[in-house]
């Protein structure tokens, strides 16, 4: 059965999404500058945070250590460019590649060795960690010392070294933030998707039904590796700068998967929203930091961290879900597959 | 390089690794009771050491003397926190506890970080500089101390979990949940007494290991990963296997910095809990999980 983007929405569900777009596509002819950076984080982190659910949110697996798929993806497309002048619209065919070959890697070694749970995480931690201090002592990309692109020059776009202003990237981020939209929407109405989430809910109902499990486990930690190393990419030439102690951090993961767990996992709308709750809020608590005049490293975070403290006690399924029902944007389907819930 | 330096440098990444196991014993101990992963173990090691370290500086008050009351204090945190935080959360799926002791982690890294700043603290005990002599070896005093006080609090810990009523009541709702509750065991608060455990358990390395490295609040995360990957080497939720994973990977690290760089010691760390996990995922003395 094949269900268009807006089936089984009430009718506002669309016209919403369309304000929505419409709102972000004009956004930088009012914005300044300091507010178009907070807007590329903010969709980086949907972008990202999109990419996990797909393994998380749908297929049920938990990978805490996704800062292994940035940090690949960011620096095989930053080597090719600076190294050999590689285009990264080449490079990140390559980045996608190498990611994917690493989450294959992953996934074959721990679902074909039964690892799985909380397990699976910290294999998934150990990786992350490991190309974190292999990096750091790889001196043909800076070693510990950092990896530097040449800085853009403002004055002209170049989209096809990806060098300009920051107006660019936002857009260059809301096409990826919209196509990832697009694709897991696309998804998780595909038969793959419906494996996924049979997988999710029950591997052992799911096998018994036939479903190769290890297969489409594979499917979505390959899909989702791929897709974090293009926010990867996106990462390296916004930035100019990569530290693998930043970029293959632990918190780097954490921070990654906020997003969609905030905003409702194995949901569509949950990682936008999440990302933007969260880097609305750390931006306004930098902003009430100053305005107090504060200046103690530690204060913000220690706000930031009884703000999820409250959002995991009293919204157990995330922001969203709850949202979605408040507004009335519940998907009703016809009887039929898919899940009663609200992901329009 | 002779041979003793080898022997010289296993024998001090041994005593360091039976602290290691000792913080690795707490988060085994919550595991294999509670089923809850607590993600804030390293933070909560760092409070503890925190603590020594404000006791040491303000009455000159001896870690290894201290880990009793400081064990205290991190048992009372424990309990109050499996009582009032997690118990809500022992039926959510494990992201939603993930995330739960993630923030719990991210208040206690940067309370300390408020308080204590961003500095390395230490503590210059009278016996720092003291050494054994032991035939070819030369050992650190505070090394032997602070590895025979990590054994003196496991083997407390093994004797309570064995002998005592309570001890069995414990394991006996970490063997069968619902034939607990069928013979009236108060769960709830066993598994509040099972955290407050655990967090004595990481209370007492953690005024231990003040004796072996400087402090900053960053190290609480770095120890939470450390104490995974011990358990998981040795086995999630049993207790020797915490022990033996601490040593093994004590050793590990202290002949990879000695080897190859100290700085990409860990990684020879993570290279055996990725071995562990495709070879004997269950942990070297773990049982298959059901």
């Amino acid at each position: 059965m094949k269900i268009g983007l807006t089936e089984g929405l009430p009718r506002r569900g669309p016209a919403l999404l369309a304000a929505l777009l419409v709102l972000l596509l004009l956004a930088p002819l009012v914005a300044n500058d300091y507010l178009i950076t907070v807007l590329v984080l903010i969709l980086y982190f949907a972008y990202v945070g999109q990419a996990w659910n797909i393994m998380m949110g749908f297929a049920g697996q938990l990978s805490l250590g996704h800062a292994l798929y940035v940090g690949l993806g960011a620096y095989t497309s930053a080597a090719l460019y600076v190294h050999f002048g590689i285009s990264p619209w080449l490079g990140l065919l390559a980045a996608m590649a190498i990611a994917a070959a690493a989450g294959a890697v992953i996934g074959f070694l721990a679902f074909r060795f039964g690892v799985a749970g909380v397990y699976f995480a910290i294999l998934t931690i150990a990786f992350a960690e490991f190309a974190r201090i292999g990096f750091d002592h790889w001196r043909w990309l800076g070693g510990s010392g950092g990896f530097f692109l040449p800085v853009a020059n403002y004055t002209r776009n170049d989209l096809l070294s990806l060098r300009g202003s920051p107006t660019m990237f936002y857009y260059l981020a809301l096409a990826m933030t919209a196509g990832a939209f697009v694709l897991c929407h696309a998804l998780l109405r595909s038969g793959v998707g419906y494996r996924w989430q049979a997988i999710r809910e029950s591997p052992e109902a799911a096998q018994a039904l036939g479903i190769d499990i290890f297969r489409y486990r594979m499917y979505a930690v390959v899909l989702s590796a791929a897709m974090t190393s293009l926010g990867g990419v996106l990462f390296a030439f916004y930035y100019n700068n990569l530290f693998p102690e930043q970029v293959f951090h632990i918190s780097r993961s954490i921070e990654l998967i906020l997003g969609p767990i905030i905003g409702g996992i194995g949901t569509l709308f949950g990682p936008i929203i999440g990302a933007f709750l969260l880097t609305a809020l750390a931006e306004t608590l930098g902003e009430a930091m100053r305005a107090f005049g504060i200046d103690i490293p530690g204060v913000k975070q220690v706000f930031y961290g009884f703000c999820l403290l409250l959002v995991v006690m009293f919204l157990p399924e995330g922001v969203w879900p709850p949202l979605a029902r408040r507004l009335g944007l519940e998907r009703r389907l016809p009887a039929g597959p898919g899940r009663a819930g609200a992901e329009p | 390089m002779p041979v003793e330096i080898y022997l010289n440098v296993a024998v001090s990444g041994l005593l360091t690794g039976l602290v290691y196991g000792l913080m690795a014993l707490g988060l085994s101990v919550i595991f294999g009771v509670v089923r809850v992963v607590n993600f804030a173990h390293g933070e909560m090691m760092t409070i503890a050491m925190y603590l020594a370290i404000a006791l040491f500086s303000a009455y000159r008050l001896d870690p290894l003397v201290m880990l009793v009351p400081i064990a205290a204090v991190l048992f009372a945190l424990g309990y109050v926190m499996q009582l009032g935080l997690i118990n809500p959360f022992i039926n959510r799926p494990e992201h939603s506890q993930f995330m739960l002791l993630v923030a719990v982690a991210l208040i206690m890294v940067n309370g300390l970080l408020i308080i204590f700043g961003p500095d390395a603290q230490t503590v210059q005990t009278r016996y720092a500089f003291d050494s054994f002599l032991v035939g070819p070896l030369i050992v650190d005093a505070t090394k032997v101390y602070a590895g025979a006080a990590a054994v003196a609090v496991a083997a407390g810990l093994f004797a309570f979990f064995r002998f005592t009523l309570t001890g069995k009541a414990i394991r006996a709702c970490a063997d069968n949940y619902a034939g607990a509750l069928v013979v009236g065991l108060d769960v709830k608060r066993l598994y509040a007494l099972t955290f407050g455990i655990g967090a004595a358990c990481v209370g007492a390395a953690g005024s231990i290991m003040v004796l072996l490295v400087d402090v900053t609040p960053p190290l609480g995360p770095a120890y939470t990963l450390l104490a995974f990957v011990i358990v998981i080497t040795g086995g999630l939720g049993s207790m020797p296997g915490a022990l033996l994973g601490g040593v093994l990977i004590g050793i590990t690290e202290a002949l990879g910095g000695l080897l190859f760089t100290p700085s990409a010691k860990s990684m020879f760390t993570f290279a055996i809990l990725v071995l562990v996990l495709l070879f004997r995922p269950q942990g070297i003395l773990g049982r298959r999980a059901s």
